[in-house]
């Protein structure tokens, strides 16, 4: 899912880099208020994590692997804007450190992964935990559900991408039904993922779970 | 319940077994996009990353021959710089002192 340089033309690169730096001005904003002294730490964990998964590809279909985009597990343990921060620190570093995702593209694949992937993701979670009974296995079987649409969602955010800037002239239809069909299979790989992780989290320190605390202090303010 | 330290300690510790071991054995296939750009025909746009050629390009370290030590040791490098580098952004973000 990592756009390499050339694929997609400079200024369209331009352009979603800057929408890209808008939403981490703004997640840096929202994360100020959001962190304190415990959850700091597991948002910091939360992009090591990530970074190490996103380094174990899987097989998904004949010749195809995909790995763990991570955005909607990381908005599900630390919130939205502590996550798309976590993820913009991992693309950085990959795009930087190991040449994965190009230079030009660091703007492209944040919209897409760090963005999309996480506040799309983040939106089926809490449509998902609201119809589901208020307890803990209702968690990971929303996470689950939210990393499972998050993959498709960050790749129509590519297909996006291309229909405005691609460097190739292939057609836009073609390129849209190839990704998202890959992407749902990949997506499978992510929902298994994202619930194991929650589970074992929830098993260990549910208390830090910001998409479970954050539900039971609302429902202590209304009780 | 797990005190804080350790479950940090835990997870970070999770984070360097996959990064450094587990991900010797990590599918080499094309990801989605890649084999979607092969079939499509539009990977003949893609250019090499500036840092194509740096020391730890494509997750291994340049001139390491055994690709498990190469590949591991690139992965505990991330870990310890994505580590260093959110673990500082976080801590610098947190309120000290929370309100309610």
């Amino acid at each position: 899912m990592h756009i390499p340089d050339g694929f997609i033309d400079l200024p369209t690169s331009a352009i979603f880099a800057a929408a890209s730096a808008g939403a981490i001005t703004y997640s840096l904003v929202g994360a100020r208020k959001q962190l304190d002294e415990k959850s700091a730490p597991l948002a910091g964990l939360t992009a090591v994590f990530i970074f190490a998964v996103q380094m174990l590809n899987f097989p998904v279909a004949a010749g195809t692997s995909g790995h763990l985009l991570g955005g909607a597990l990381a908005a599900v343990l630390v919130g939205p804007y502590a996550a798309t921060l976590a993820l913009t620190v991992v693309l950085v570093m990959q795009g930087f450190l190991f040449a994965d995702g190009g230079l030009s593209a660091i703007g492209l694949n944040v919209f897409n992964m760090a963005v999309l992937g996480v506040w799309g993701g983040y939106a089926v979670f809490l449509l998902v935990r609201k119809i589901l009974p208020k307890n803990k296995s209702s968690i990971s079987i929303a996470a689950a559900t939210a990393g499972l649409i998050s993959v498709p969602i960050a790749a129509v955010g590519f297909v996006f991408q291309y229909s405005l800037g691609a460097t190739a002239t292939f057609s836009v239809s073609a390129v849209l039904g190839a990704m998202v069909g890959t992407h749902i299979l990949i997506g499978i790989g992510e929902a298994i993922i994202t619930a194991l992780t929650v589970s074992a989290v929830m098993a260990s320190r549910s208390d830090l779970v910001f998409g479970w605390k954050n539900k039971t202090s609302t429902l202590e303010i209304r009780s | 319940m797990m005190s804080n330290r350790k479950f940090i300690l835990t997870g970070l510790l999770i984070s360097a077994l996959l990064a450094g071991g587990a991900s010797f054995y990590a599918n080499s296939n094309p990801d989605g996009l890649e084999k979607v750009a092969q079939d499509i025909g539009f990977i003949e746009s893609a250019k090499d990353n500036a840092n194509a050629d740096t020391a730890l390009a494509d997750y291994g370290v340049k001139g390491v021959e055994n690709e498990r030590l190469s590949v591991g040791v690139a992965g505990l490098i991330g870990v310890v710089a994505t580590g260093a580098i959110s673990g500082g952004l976080f801590l610098l973000l947190r309120r000290k002192n929370p309100k309610n």
